[in-house]
């Protein structure tokens, strides 16, 4: 099943894109997430743990195993600073 | 700037200090007036309606308190008022309470920059009774594209006179305070109480912490805006019982490559401009009561893209060390707390970072000493390892173009460079070998103390010029790890070159 991944502010720079396409094995959760992107953005690796997930537009825990479906929508979301 | 300045620029300089002297005098002297009436919480000036008598209270800043008790109405808005800020108190979702309360909050705009701009202007526009700015840079002129309660004749001057002027201008019937030092764990959240909500409109992340802390202890609400490049972000954070701060969204700091300023990576000046806007507007909603906050969302824009993302937050994190149940950081432990360690980086504002020292200075030139080598080695190779954007906008003659983002990529072809030049330099001295050849060998054999000929035949001379000449250092520490051990690097970079050698070449 595929999700469609958002990226904003420095993960569209380290990604190279604003968004792409993950294919996940049926079933999986949101655990799989960050696995699956680093294998596909090994550039990512660089946010650390600062940046937020959400799923659908709601916050996602760091952890935190939710089920995926197909067609759902997922950000990675890393604080700016500049002003 | 580079020209020395003449007699009318030092005595424009002279009446600026003047002028900026007495201005934080008559803001000191306002401080203080305003410091006695003891602010209202946002929260309490959103939801309640105003206790009778609150219109004397609402009228304290301004000169002529003509506000009169219509038919008990008791909305405290004098004639001028209700005909300056008609259009939206005869808005059906807003009115006059809504507009009254405006009119008696106060809102601190922390930085005076790209978002506190259209922040304070809006703010000051639609009537908000007192404005406090705190800033504690100088406007320059590579500001005002984005910057734009700043003016060509307010550069030089302190930012917060500079926007308490322009705010002034806009309504003379408001009380604007400057407050010209920054924000500082000492004084936040002394500072912070002072008003009914708080507008982060900081470039750093320090200052957003420290920020956000502050809001947290002292119980303000504190609407966060970011903007760098092409990005914005907006959100309402330490708002009503579970509202989170912005240590529950983000508890790690970002890692200082993370961390994009103005200054160095760029910003599309209508950007903070977007974002500030809507950071005015979410202190009117907060200060009137009307409309909903933007508390537990997270506004995400992607400008570049058009894309408006609104992610919903969590509740407050019971176990965040700012707000959750057992806070460590409070009143009483913040003014020590050490934001520069905590986030690996120091406030610094729209300012060059430290110069680095990577290699001994023995073994770096200045820019007039490379002026006077590319005269003298017509072989020499001179690598810039700037950004694109950079390099072009100008570069020195002849200079090779290697950035520094992906220097390893450029490493093959500085070897041939070398090699091509090397070339060059032994066909010219079969030719003619002329004197200055000699010289030019000579020279070479200088220039390659730390070289790693090894009494091999000598390497055209190559330098590497950045910015600043912090990345020309490490492109030169690089190319050491790589065996090209002569490569020389220049101190202070394109802006030093700028100054000391060509006053024409373009800073930015
Ligand atoms: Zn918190």
């Amino acid at each position: 099943m595929e999700v469609r991944v958002l990226f904003f502010a420095r993960s569209r720079e380290l990604a190279g894109a604003s968004e792409a396409t993950l294919s996940l094995q049926p079933g999986s959760t949101t655990a799989a997430l960050m696995p699956h992107l680093l294998e596909q953005f090994p550039q990512l690796s660089e946010l650390g743990t600062s940046f937020v997930l959400s799923l659908n537009q709601e916050y996602l825990a760091p952890g935190e195993a939710q089920p995926l479906k197909a067609g759902d929508e997922v950000a990675v979301i890393p604080p700016i600073s500049g002003g | 700037m580079s020209s020395p300045p003449g007699a009318l620029e030092q005595e424009l300089e002279r009446l600026r200090a003047q002028n900026a002297q007495l201005q934080a005098e008559l803001d000191a002297v306002r401080g203080v007036q305003a410091g006695a009436a003891p602010p209202v919480a946002a929260a309490a000036a959103a939801q309640e309606e105003p206790p009778a008598g609150a219109a004397n209270g609402a009228a304290c800043c301004r000169p002529v308190a003509a506000a009169r008790d219509w038919d008990g109405l008791q909305h405290g808005l004098d004639k001028d008022q209700i005909a300056r800020y008609s259009r939206q108190i005869i808005l059906h979702s807003f009115g006059v309470q809504a507009q009254a309360r405006l009119c008696r909050g106060s809102v601190l705009i922390v930085g005076a920059g790209g978002l506190g701009s259209p922040a304070a202007l809006y703010l000051a526009a639609a009537g908000v009774g007192r404005v406090g700015i705190v800033d504690r840079d100088t406007v320059e002129l590579s500001n005002i594209h984005r910057q734009v309660i700043h003016k060509e004749a307010t550069v030089g001057m302190h930012k917060a006179l500079s926007a308490a002027e322009a705010c002034r201008a806009l309504n003379s019937s408001i009380q604007v305070e400057t407050h010209l030092e920054a924000l500082t764990p000492a004084n936040a959240v002394q500072l912070v109480r002072q008003y009914d909500v708080v507008v982060d409109a900081s470039d750093n992340a320090p200052t957003r912490y420290l920020i956000s802390d502050a809001c947290c202890a002292a119980g303000r609400s504190l609407v966060s805006g970011a903007a760098i490049g092409t990005d914005g972000q907006l959100t309402v954070y330490c708002h009503g019982e579970d509202g989170p701060c912005y240590r529950c969204l983000f508890p790690e700091a970002p890692a200082a490559g993370n961390c994009a300023r103005c200054v160095d990576a760029g910003v599309l000046g209508v950007v903070p401009g977007v974002i500030g806007t809507l950071q005015a507007l979410e202190a009117v909603k907060l200060l009137s009561g009307v409309g909903d906050p933007l508390s537990r969302r997270l506004l995400v824009v992607d400008c570049a893209a058009g894309r408006f993302h609104s992610v919903k937050l969590r509740a407050r994190s019971p176990n965040c060390v700012a707000c959750g149940a057992a806070p460590s950081i409070t009143t009483a432990s913040l003014p020590s707390y050490d934001y520069a360690a905590f986030t690996g980086q120091a406030a610094a504002n729209d300012a060059a970072p430290q110069p680095l020292q990577l290699i001994p200075r023995e073994e770096r030139i200045t820019p007039a000493e490379l002026q006077r080598r590319l005269a003298s080695q017509p072989t020499a190779v001179l690598l810039d390892v700037r950004p694109a954007e950079q390099f072009n906008i100008c570069h020195l003659p002849g200079a090779v173009h290697t950035p520094f983002k992906h220097f390893d990529r450029y490493v093959e072809a500085i070897q041939e460079r070398l090699a091509a030049a090397a070339a060059g330099a032994a066909a010219a001295g079969q030719a003619a070998a002329p004197p200055a050849a000699e010289q030019q060998q000579q020279q070479d054999q200088q220039d390659q103390q730390n070289g790693s000929a090894d009494g091999l035949q000598p390497q055209p001379p190559l330098y590497v010029v950045c910015r600043r000449g912090n990345d020309s250092q490490r492109a030169v520490a690089r190319l050491r790890q790589l065996g090209i051990s002569h490569a020389v690097d220049v101190v202070g970079g394109v802006e030093a070159w700028a100054r000391e050698v060509d006053p024409s070449f373009p800073l930015y």
